[in-house]
């Protein structure tokens, strides 16, 4: 640390970060198909994905803005949804060098997601700016890319296979919860409880009015905060999530 | 098409701001231990709440839409990775499609 600055170069980053780029391509094209099936025109799809580079948050406000939904809602949800980016963002803001100026950590910040946080906090000695960046790169390209490509197909392919597509996005997102529910009781009924109230703001008479966006705040928080509650974290769980 | 344009830029503000503030502004840690569960848990119950029910009425009809939740929740739980689940899910509700 008495340096302060880290033997990683950009390379090392770009090579980390191939498998993250690999792997937010099909998220990416989900979440464009997506997108077409609501009837968002392609150059907005990458727009959102150019400059939001989050799929949970994204896809929560792509039907704020497909239903043209107004903006208190849109803050609202984005604040919940990529509120846990504050923590990661946090923890990232003790691991950098001092590579990392006032300049850098405005631009860095950016493309803080859950994948790009994990390989750099994962890394024994503190990373520099130009290792992030290396690592940004590949997992921004392809989010990008799938972005564009899901939505150009989207708009191509026959109607059958477009509604077969639009169950992907949702599928990863069970692909991503289900594995930590079988390993933690707390996730587990974290996510159970949270289902639970979602359906309610669902079908529920009364709750029924309340829009898609607040609904899933409501149930995310209310949920968190019970399980936090009955189910504290260990903090080296915390520490490896 | 400009409030389209507005509310994206708006989302992609305040997504900025939440990750910008700890990184330039703060760079402290959080020590409520309260919160910091809350946090951790926060991810999976926006993806839940966001899957159920929506996933049932993701792809214009709900049996083939059950189909395919099915089939993500089995393969999930027999721990394939994120893009074979996604693939399964979707063969699942093509091929429902046909059937029904």
């Amino acid at each position: 640390m008495s340096n302060c600055f880290s033997n990683l170069k950009f390379k090392n980053g770009v090579k980390d970060g191939l498998p993250i780029g690999l792997g937010y391509f099909p998220v990416a094209f989900a979440f464009g198909v997506q997108a077409s099936i609501l009837g968002v025109p392609i150059l907005i799809s990458l727009l959102i994905s150019m400059t939001n580079l989050t799929s949970a948050g994204q896809l929560a406000g792509l039907t704020i803005v497909a239903t043209m939904g107004s903006f208190i809602e849109i803050i609202a949800t984005q604040l919940v949804i990529n509120s846990r980016y504050f923590l990661m963002s946090t923890m990232l803001s003790q691991k950098t060098d001092d590579s990392f100026t006032f300049k850098h950590r405005l631009l860095t910040s950016t493309f803080i997601t859950d994948e790009i946080f994990a390989i750099a906090v994962s890394k024994p000695n503190n990373i520099s700016k130009n290792y992030f960046y290396g690592l940004a790169l590949l997992p921004y390209i392809g989010w990008a890319l799938g972005t564009l490509f899901g939505a150009t197909a989207g708009n191509l392919l026959p109607q059958s296979v477009v509604y077969a597509l639009g169950i992907a996005l949702y599928a990863m997102f069970i692909a991503i919860i289900i594995p930590p529910s079988t390993k933690n009781l707390g996730v587990l009924f974290a996510v159970l409880l949270s289902a639970g109230i979602s359906c309610l703001f669902y079908y529920l008479p009364i709750l029924k009015s309340v829009s898609s966006g607040f609904a899933i705040i409501i149930s995310a928080i209310l949920s968190a905060g019970v399980i936090a509650y009955f189910f504290p974290v260990k903090k080296e769980e915390r520490d490896n999530a | 098409m400009l409030k389209m344009v507005g509310l994206v830029l708006a989302m992609a503000l305040v997504t900025y701001i939440i990750r910008v503030i700890p990184m330039a502004f703060i760079r402290k840690k959080i020590k409520s231990p309260y919160i910091n569960n809350l946090l951790y848990y926060v991810p999976y119950t926006v993806l839940s709440a966001m899957t159920f029910p929506y996933i049932f009425y993701s792809t214009g009809n709900f049996y083939t839409a059950l189909i395919g939740t099915v089939v993500a929740l089995v393969s999930s739980i027999c721990k394939r990775s994120l893009i074979v689940v996604a693939i399964l899910a979707c063969v699942a509700v093509f091929v429902g499609g046909i059937i029904l």
